[in-house]
């Protein structure tokens, strides 16, 4: 039986900031690491945001516009590496503000930037076997990178929600495949504030080769080659890495139009790769091919072939906010108000 | 802090998602939610008869105030904007108005709630979420989500006009 998915939605903090004002703070060239990392404006978080509330604005959008009665999910995997407890899941938090509990799984995924995509594959598993009717994937991240340090210039706050589903599919699901290896390309220690990273490591031999490997496996699986997709989305830590790999795996800007959204709203982690599917979702037409191959450091990647379905005409995509308004829009802040918002000024006390 | 914890607790049900409550005899609407209708002649004829009803968290600012001196644990968020919001279904609400400059909001001013941390009980502590506001300059059309081709598989209840007593 095919599954895939049934409704989405996407949800994007109102404040952005830019990479020339962030520069100007630490004496560098902002407006240049804005330009070599194809990074516009980046999005912030206000103080009351995190990522249970992301999550559960995104998904409350993709249940209203599937109009999925909250009671037929039987899980919930909300994936990020910024859970604002170590202990204490967010997908209880959000099953309970969508009204989904109690009958229901619930569990928190991480694995740096693709724990979204994990969690679209765990819901696949559940749903395709017959065990729930309806799976919810979530990915949505609050990032953070320490001041000064290049991160900052891209770290941002978003994320989508899928309701994955055996009916009324907007976009089946033919096949997924992954690439994992042990990669330490990026990571952050317990007890540790902001992660860290090696630097020019988290190039070729992270995120280039396992994007690359995961979507030439999944040419393979799939029988399919680059030209046989209307639609492909990466995941983007900046605005280059995906422009990079799509032109060597043979895309076209054309195919990577929709779906590289990190320019406009900065690297949402666990977000990005589901905000750019969501974005190209509220463009699909039936019968478009989606490729999406996602990211995490650590390593691995997870890749999905979707084709739209007719029904994707039919959901009121309208509902709720569409992405292209989280990119054309926002309130942009100076470096002081941004650093209060994400508090890394240091008030005093312990 | 345990007691806080337990009264936060209890209130879940309205603070994430504005369960309210509607007396099935006058069907006057309530939040937050009561157990008997005063608005009924006798408070007694409403016993039993109160059932659970969602606010869909749509109004405008019916007035609203600016504060500049926090409360305790809103201190990176001065001057913020508290309002009473009248709600579609009637009630009256009391909530923080995000996502816009305070000098901005303004009576008549539609907006819908967003899902928001509220507090933390400090640094180590729980972290206490639910219902605040946002701007809506062009809210939902009110009307049925879904898709266009079938009835809404929907378990949850559409708003409905009914007498309301905040």
């Amino acid at each position: 039986m095919d599954v895939g998915i049934v409704s989405y939605g996407a949800y994007v903090p109102r404040y952005r900031i830019t990479p020339g004002e962030i520069g100007r703070v630490w004496g560098a060239d902002g407006e240049g690491m804005g330009a070599s990392l194809n990074v516009k404006r980046k999005s912030v978080p206000a103080p009351d945001e995190d990522t249970i509330t992301i999550s559960t604005e995104a998904l409350r959008v993709a249940l209203l516009r599937g109009a999925i009665d909250p009671q037929e999910i039987g899980a919930i995997y909300v994936g990020s590496e910024s859970h604002p407890y170590a202990v204490k899941p967010t997908a209880t938090v959000v099953a309970q503000a969508v009204g989904a509990t109690p009958y229901l799984t619930a569990a928190d995924f991480e694995f740096a930037c693709k724990a979204g995509t994990a969690a679209i594959q765990t819901c696949m598993g559940l749903v395709g076997s017959g065990m729930i009717r309806y799976g919810i994937a979530i990915g949505a991240d609050t990032s953070q990178g320490a001041p000064g340090d290049a991160l900052e210039y891209s770290a941002s706050a978003g994320g989508a929600a899928f309701v994955i589903g055996r009916e009324h599919l907007i976009a089946r699901i033919r096949h997924t495949a992954s690439y994992t290896t042990d990669t330490p390309d990026f990571w952050r220690r317990e007890g540790q504030r902001y992660p860290s990273h090696s630097g020019r490591f988290t190039g070729e031999p992270a995120f280039f080769r396992h994007v690359t490997e995961c979507a030439r496996r999944m040419f393979e699986v799939a029988g399919t080659q680059p030209r046989d997709y209307q639609h492909v989305v990466f995941h983007q830590p900046n605005g280059k890495f995906p422009q990079r790999v799509g032109k060597q795996l043979g895309f076209t800007e054309e195919q990577m139009r929709y779906g590289l959204v990190t320019p406009y709203i900065g690297n949402t982690y666990s977000g990005a790769a589901l905000i750019g599917l969501a974005h190209v979702l509220d463009h699909a037409e039936p019968k478009d091919r989606i490729l999406v191959v996602g990211y995490g450091s650590g390593a691995g990647s997870d890749a999905f072939d979707l084709d739209a379905t007719e029904e994707v005409g039919e959901l009121d995509r309208s509902f709720g906010q569409p992405v292209s308004e989280f990119l054309e829009q926002g309130i942009e802040l100076p470096y002081a108000v941004y650093a209060k918002f994400r508090g890394k000024i240091h008030m005093g006390g312990s | 802090m345990a007691t806080t914890i337990a009264r936060y607790w209890r209130e879940t049900p309205r603070r994430y998602n504005l369960g309210g409550s509607r007396c099935t005899v006058c069907r006057t609407i309530y939040f937050p939610p009561r157990s008997v209708c005063p608005s009924c002649s006798t408070h007694r004829q409403s016993l039993g008869k109160m059932e659970p009803f969602q606010l869909s968290g749509e109004g405008e600012v019916y007035s609203f105030c600016t504060v500049h001196d926090a409360a305790e644990g809103f201190e990176m968020e001065v001057p913020y904007v508290l309002a009473l919001v009248k709600t579609r279904e009637g009630p009256l609400l009391t909530g923080q108005v995000v996502d816009l400059p305070a000098e901005r909001v303004r009576i008549g001013l539609k907006v819908r709630a967003t899902f928001r941390k509220l507090r933390e009980e400090g640094k180590a502590g729980v972290i206490h979420y639910g219902y605040k506001f946002s701007p809506a300059e062009e809210p939902p059309p009110h009307r049925r989500p879904g898709r266009s081709s079938e009835p809404s598989r929907s378990g949850t209840p559409a708003p409905e006009e009914g007498r309301v007593r905040a």
